[in-house]
């Protein structure tokens, strides 16, 4: 996939929010390249992940938060520990990924409905509970053979449960959830 | 040495999809004179998903840990995952900034100092066991076995946050393997992503980047990968045969988890150390082995 970046006006709240959450200065940023080099997942991206820093660099709000790259990013930090200037690249694809989905901005909803297949689980129960967590991702994205194949297989070695595997304390997980949710609105 | 007691955080893959990596990590911590003690009715961390959508979020997950085990009279805490060790101390490392820890504190609604230690089971292998401990354990060698390590990308890194062993060229499963009589091949893939959560969601992407792995590691004439990371075993193992098939591949690669190794080098078998839980079944192989120590273990 390609992409071209379009010259756009300068979003300065924007900017400065980035710079905010992630506690990064992107004006350290000289495009160096060094963290597309060692990026896994490139070859999936619209844009590659110095040009997403740049798109924030140059204040392209839409242009980051409408793409591709930032939701299908694996935070495997090699842009991170690469970097040449210590800006921890990978903190900034997070942030821009929560910015989207603030913005309602969802370039890859599969990826949108798993992240919020398996909170729900972690509110509900504690820990995760897989099975529930496949049939919740199943029915937000009709995707019915989701690892079909892989059930029998995990059954077979006993490495799928039936039942969920919730936690005494899970009164106090929903409670965080909750006044996290407070917290944010 | 000074038998230390740490905080266990087996984490939610070791009672699913990983429970032989938290089986025999136990067994192999028990052998070598570790105390684990499970963080009371500990609570998932929240992984990659609870990161990639709120940072505060992610943080008080993994703070009600942090919390009880402080109350646990231990000398640190440790976990075999390292997608969970990213986050424990990834939020340890952003709580040193006060209005941070007063944000997560009043969202947990309790107090935590956020300041034990908090260390992989592998780190805590090579520092307070050591490799030499672990060689001497060794009473069947695995000799005869050729192996590529592969750490996955997150048990090093970020470095500033993880402060372990090199993040670019890591040697602490090297080592290891090496002392316990296995041929440990170079491995230019040792810390490449294999695609992590996007199995799910973009098997496209885990097919091509595990297949990598899978492609590398035969090329290099390995007999197996052995890996220190629940999600890496699992997109290697149990996807093996969905990555073959999206890539027109053949490939029948065991892939162990260390601790495995360790037991089975200690001349230790069955279910704790569930050799049987792998996909890819690595029985042929070990029979193959020498029949000085293939015997025991066919």
């Amino acid at each position: 996939m390609s992409a071209t970046i379009q010259t756009k006006s300068y979003d300065a709240a924007f900017v400065s929010a980035v710079r905010r959450e992630s506690e990064q200065d992107l004006a350290l940023c000289y495009q160096c390249g060094n963290c597309t080099a060692g990026c896994p997942v490139s070859f999936a991206y619209d844009f590659p992940v110095n040009q997403i820093m740049y798109l924030v660099q140059t204040g392209r709000k839409m242009e980051a938060l409408s793409s591709h790259a930032i939701w299908l990013c694996a935070s495997c930090e090699t842009c991170t520990t690469r970097c040449p200037n210590d800006i921890d690249v990978a903190r900034v694809m997070d942030v821009l990924r929560h910015m989207a989905r603030q913005e309602g901005l969802v370039a890859e909803h599969s990826i949108h409905a798993f992240w919020d297949s398996f909170l729900s689980s972690v509110e509900k129960y504690g820990r995760v509970f897989e099975l529930g967590l496949m049939a919740s991702y199943i029915g937000k994205t009709g995707r019915v053979l989701t690892d079909a194949d892989l059930a029998p297989v995990a059954l077979r070695k006993g490495k799928l449960s039936f039942k969920p595997h919730d936690i005494c304390g899970v009164a106090e997980v929903r409670d965080i959830f909750k006044r996290y949710r407070e917290h944010r609105s | 040495m000074t038998r230390s007691r740490y905080a266990y955080y087996p984490g939610c893959s070791g009672q699913g999809t990983s429970r032989e990596y938290d089986s025999s990590t136990r067994a192999m911590c028990q052998d070598l004179g570790f105390e684990l003690i499970d963080i009371p009715d500990w609570n998932c961390c929240g992984s990659t998903p609870a990161h990639a959508v709120d940072h505060l979020l992610s943080a008080s997950l993994v703070a009600r840990n942090l919390a009880i085990a402080e109350d646990m009279d231990v000398d640190g805490i440790i976990t075999p995952c390292p997608s969970c060790l990213k986050n424990l101390k990834t939020t340890q490392h952003r709580m040193l900034r006060p209005e941070f820890h007063a944000e997560v504190q009043k969202v947990l609604g309790r107090v935590v100092r956020a300041d034990l230690p908090i260390k992989s089971v592998l780190q805590v292998l090579v520092e307070d066991a050591g490799i030499e401990r672990i060689a001497q354990e060794s009473t069947a060698p695995l000799t005869g076995l050729k192996v590529v390590p592969y750490y996955g990308c997150i048990m090093n890194r970020p470095p500033d946050v993880m402060r372990f062993d090199d993040p670019e060229n890591p040697m602490a499963l090297d080592n290891i393997l090496t002392a316990i009589g296995i041929e440990v091949l170079p491995f230019a893939l040792k810390t490449d992503c294999c695609g992590a959560s996007l199995g799910t969601t973009r098997r496209d992407v885990v097919a091509r980047l595990s297949g990598r792995v899978l492609d590398a590691a035969a090329a290099a004439g390995a007999d197996a990968i052995v890996t220190a990371c629940p999600l890496c075993q699992m997109n290697l193992d149990m996807r093996q045969a969905q990555i073959n098939k999206a890539n027109g591949s053949h490939h029948r690669l065991p892939v162990f988890y260390y601790s495995q190794l360790i037991m089975l080098a200690a001349g230790q078998l069955g279910e704790r150390i569930g050799l049987d839980k792998l996909c890819v079944s690595p029985f042929s192989l070990l029979s193959s082995l020498g029949s000085q120590t293939g015997e025991a273990r066919s």
